[in-house]
């Protein structure tokens, strides 16, 4: 452990740091902002957002996304809801409210100064949205509606049906197209960062792919701004969309950025379980749903009756027997880790044995099957839709799998990386949750960070830049790094090997999932440090991509992502080996308590680690930034 | 784990220039609970390993709500299922031994790129044009100051369910956009938010959608192949807004 990262977080109370730092900082007056160029990669909710804010001020932007469209980010997934501060419930909410259980759900491993922000932020983020048009559900008096979602106890979720995500991100999606026909934006679709350009230690531009004709283009600017999303694919099935990577912010960290916490992975705990080895990825369901369901498995491994067959006395309802005061609702990752524990006991259901009962037989006694269809009608249809089994008559089947990434490029207090003009935004970034996000806070930080944080701090940035042109596209620095994704790209076709690249990520995903999954421990964290290389090289040397550079090739894009799923994969199992602690979303299982909960080390862990890299062979250098409490006291969570 | 065996007829087509032609191929021991999507992926599988190129087909977050993917299954946009686009149909809804023909989005105006993929680019271009509301960052009034009938947000809401995805196009004998480009109006059109630009934006974006796609003739088939049931509703208002914004005195627009 060496060195301690400086996030510039400005001085004062926290309430007041936002606000002191917004007049602190420099400007760019209105007709300089026209000379600055920025580039914004990615184009979910904080790109777009982004993109779309900084097009409004003046700056000359240039969009990326690999889609064929900006509406298609893996926001657009997200279905729960967003928090905002706003109080219209009268139920005692307050931005330090949602700023303290931010920062308690996020099991007190996040940057004070910057949850603050965000709270503050959230209330802003729904007048944005409401104006652009987005649908939020109303009451019948045409004023906005709320809902309680997990780890608070007032109601701060605004929600649009069961798609917000993809709500927002078509009010995001219209604001940056208004920019397009503006001219101030200029977008880029099925465009793939495949490398950052570092000059004098500044970030001054990028190296793409064009996903069509195979072209290799660099692009320069007085700014990149990566929004890029999280790396859950590296566990191959996960809830992520089958394009999310890493390879952006990948590319960023081998050009310097460090890499802050990889080990902050979530799991959720209500998905659908896979049914056969070509699962292509697994579908979440609302929590909501453990409201009403009891979720419990047969005592009898050998159990071969149906559900409904078997006695009450011979069913093991794991999670109200061991915590009777929280039952079914104990949080994410206390619920995940049961199941599993179940399944790996061979307890587990279904054809492939890998999941839980999720039963609502005594809700539908109690409240009818009515009452059950109006909650909760729209999962049980997608339930049926997926696994051809009727929920209303057996229960559901469900297994945790993972859904978020926590960990993600080290900003400071800007949402600037280590490496000066490089700006990280939304999941991709590590500032905001800790080791474990609550519901409803990824929409609003992807969008804070876009809408409400950026516009303000790039200009602090490039205000004394004034005058200084972009980095010519001709320059050496950036021939050579385009040279540089040329290789790479003929290195994947000349292979010519035996495997297809799905075989290798799946293979990558099972080591992920069995070593630093779930629960970790030292034994299985050394094996996948031992595994993964090995089976590294062997994809260097037997993946078999087909076809050829030009034209579209999505086999030749996945190899290229893969490759940097396997160096991030390394890099989690090392960082969840150092941090010898559980906290939130990382369960190391000699850091328990006696009752088998996430026992945190604050006196050596209460820190973010931040990594440097030093190459492919050579072990990566670990920084760390100190952590401060000084509105919030650390407790130890208890569900009992 | 049940499994079909089952014969699949693609198009594949190598390049936007190329010509293109069906190949057949057999799919066996298809395990039902597979999506369409990871049938093809197995299908795709199989190609790698006697080295054959797999076939391009588009796809993202497979939940149905990002309207990446489609195709045409046995000259269906999205296939026999209602309301499910192509990566939320299962093959338990296929029998063993079918025949089963796939083929790219047919429309002009959505180029092949490569075997099942397209451009569907004109959708954003009609977006461009004026699907949007224009409020800056930052000069938004509170939400509640705003109040909005529930009726009118839900029936907005109706219209804001559109994924893009670009079936109706595919549907359509006559390869129209009109249920996209006015799900994509009427969200707006039908919120207070949206009245400002009500007519400008109307005029602009049936304009723009009239320089790609061709003409309603109200068929029907674009909300039978839509996988979130855009009603056919919202192109009669938009038909209602375009010709009384053609009549109207802009100068009087806020007095409607």
């Amino acid at each position: 452990m060496i060195g301690s990262l400086d996030p510039r977080v400005p001085d004062g109370p926290v309430a007041d740091k936002w606000t002191n730092h917004k007049f602190d900082m420099k400007l760019v007056n209105p007709a300089n902002k026209r000379k600055f160029e920025v580039i914004v990669v990615g184009t979910g909710l904080a790109g777009a957002s982004a993109a779309a804010s900084l097009g409004e001020l003046g700056y000359r932007v240039k969009a990326l996304t690999y889609h064929d469209s900006p509406r298609r980010a893996h926001s657009i997934s997200a279905q729960g809801g967003i928090n905002a501060a706003k109080n219209y419930q009268n139920d005692g909410d307050s931005v330090f409210r949602l700023f303290y259980d931010t920062v308690k759900g996020g099991d007190y491993r996040s940057r004070e100064a910057n949850v603050y922000r965000l709270a503050e932020a959230s209330v802003d983020i729904i007048d944005q949205a409401v104006a652009q048009g987005v649908p939020f559900a109303r009451e019948y008096g045409g004023l906005l509606d709320n809902r309680s979602f997990g780890g608070a106890q007032v109601s701060r979720t605004f929600y649009a049906r069961g798609q917000t995500g993809q709500q927002l991100l078509l009010g995001a999606y219209s604001a940056l197209m208004r920019q397009v026909a503006a001219g101030t934006v200029d977008l880029l679709t099925r465009t793939e960062m495949l490398d950052l350009v570092v000059e004098d230690g500044r970030a001054v531009g990028i190296v793409t792919r064009d996903l069509l004709t195979g072209e290799i283009a660099s692009h320069s600017a007085h700014a990149v701004v990566l929004a890029t999303g999280g790396y859950g694919n590296v566990y191959y099935l996960s809830t992520n969309a089958m394009a999310c990577n890493v390879t952006a912010a990948w590319r960023a960290h081998r050009r310097g950025a460090l890499f802050a916490n990889p080990c902050y992975t979530q799991i959720h705990p209500t998905c659908i379980p896979a049914s056969d080895e070509f699962q292509s990825k697994l579908t979440l369901m609302s929590e909501s749903l453990r409201n009403d369901g009891r979720i419990w498995v047969p005592r009898d491994p050998d159990e071969t009756r149906m559900a409904k067959d078997i006695p009450e006395a011979e069913r093991y309802y794991f999670l109200e027997e061991k915590y009777p005061a929280f039952g079914n609702l104990v949080p994410r990752d206390v619920a995940s880790r049961n199941a599993k524990t179940v399944v790996d006991q061979g307890l587990g259901v279904g054809p492939l044995k890998n999941g839980v009962y999720l039963d609502f037989a005594v809700a539908r006694e109690r409240d009818g099957v009515e009452s059950i269809r109006a909650k909760y009608g729209n999962l049980f249809d997608m339930y049926e839709r997926i696994t051809g089994e009727d929920p209303y008559e057996r229960p559901m089947r469900i297994y945790p799998a993972i859904h978020y990434t926590m960990g993600g490029l080290w900003v400071d207090y800007d949402l600037m990386s280590n490496v000066p003009g490089l700006f990280v935004l939304g999941e991709a970034n590590f500032s905001d949750h800790g080791a474990n996000r609550l519901g409803a806070s990824a929409l609003m930080q992807g969008l804070a960070d876009g809408y409400f944080v950026l516009p303000y701090t790039i200009g602090n940035y490039l205000a004394p830049l004034l005058g200084t042109n972009p980095l010519p596209t001709d320059h050496e620095s950036f021939r050579a790094v385009n040279a540089e994704v040329a290789e790479r790209t003929r290195h994947w076709l000349e292979i010519k090997g035996t495997r297809s690249v799905d075989w290798f990520h799946r293979e990558l995903g099972k080591i992920c999932w069995d070593n630093i999954g779930m629960a970790r421990n030292s034994a299985g964290l050394e094996k996948a440090l031992s595994e993964i290389p090995a089976l590294r090289e062997e994809f260097h040397a037997d993946v078999r991509i087909l076809g050829g550079d030009e034209g579209l090739n999505t086999s030749l894009e996945k190899a290229g992502r893969v490759s940097d799923f396997f160096e991030l994969a390394e890099l989690m199992a090392r960082d969840a080996l150092t941090r010898e602690e559980s906290c939130g979303g990382h369960f190391r299982e000699e850091s328990q308590t006696d009752e088998g909960e996430a026992l945190r080390d604050d006196d050596n862990f209460a820190h973010s680690a931040a990594w440097e890299w030093t190459g492919s062979d050579t072990e990566p250098i670990r920084h760390t930034e100190a952590l401060e409490f000084e509105n919030v006291a650390l407790t130890q969570r208890s569900y009992k | 784990m049940n499994t079909i065996n089952l014969t699949l007829e693609v198009w594949r087509q190598s390049g936007p220039a190329a010509d293109g032609g069906f190949v057949t191929y057999e799919a066996n021991d298809v395990a039902e609970d597979m999506s369409f999507l990871e049938m093809l992926d197995l299908v795709n599988e199989q190609l790698i390993a006697t080295g054959e190129e797999p076939i391009e087909f588009e796809s993202d977050c497979r939940e149905g709500i990002c309207g990446t993917c489609g195709v045409m299954i046995n000259g269906k946009a999205h296939g026999p299922e209602k309301a499910t686009a192509t990566c939320q149909l299962h093959m338990r809804k296929f029998d063993d031994g079918d025949h089963i023909v796939v083929e790219p989005w047919r429309a002009t105006s959505f180029p092949i790129i490569k075997d099942l993929a397209v451009d569907r680019s004109p959708l954003d271009d009609i977006v461009t044009a004026g699907g949007f509301i224009g409020v800056n960052t930052g000069s938004a009034p509170d939400a509640n100051l705003i109040p909005v009938p529930k009726e009118t947000a839900d029936a907005a809401f109706d219209a804001a369910a559109c994924i893009g995805c670009g079936a109706c196009v595919a549907a359509c004998p006559n390869s129209a956009a009109q249920l996209f480009t006015s799900a994509k109006i009427q969200h707006l059109n039908l919120l207070p938010q949206g009245q400002a630009e009500r007519w400008k934006r109307t005029e602009a974006m049936v304009e723009t959608m009239e320089q790609f796609f061709g003409s309603c003739t109200n068929h029907g088939e674009c909300t039978e192949a839509c996988p979130k049931e855009i009603p056919l509703d919202f192109i009669a208002y938009t038909n209602r807004d375009y010709v009384k914004s053609k009549i109207k005195n802009r100068k009087l627009a806020g007095q409607s």
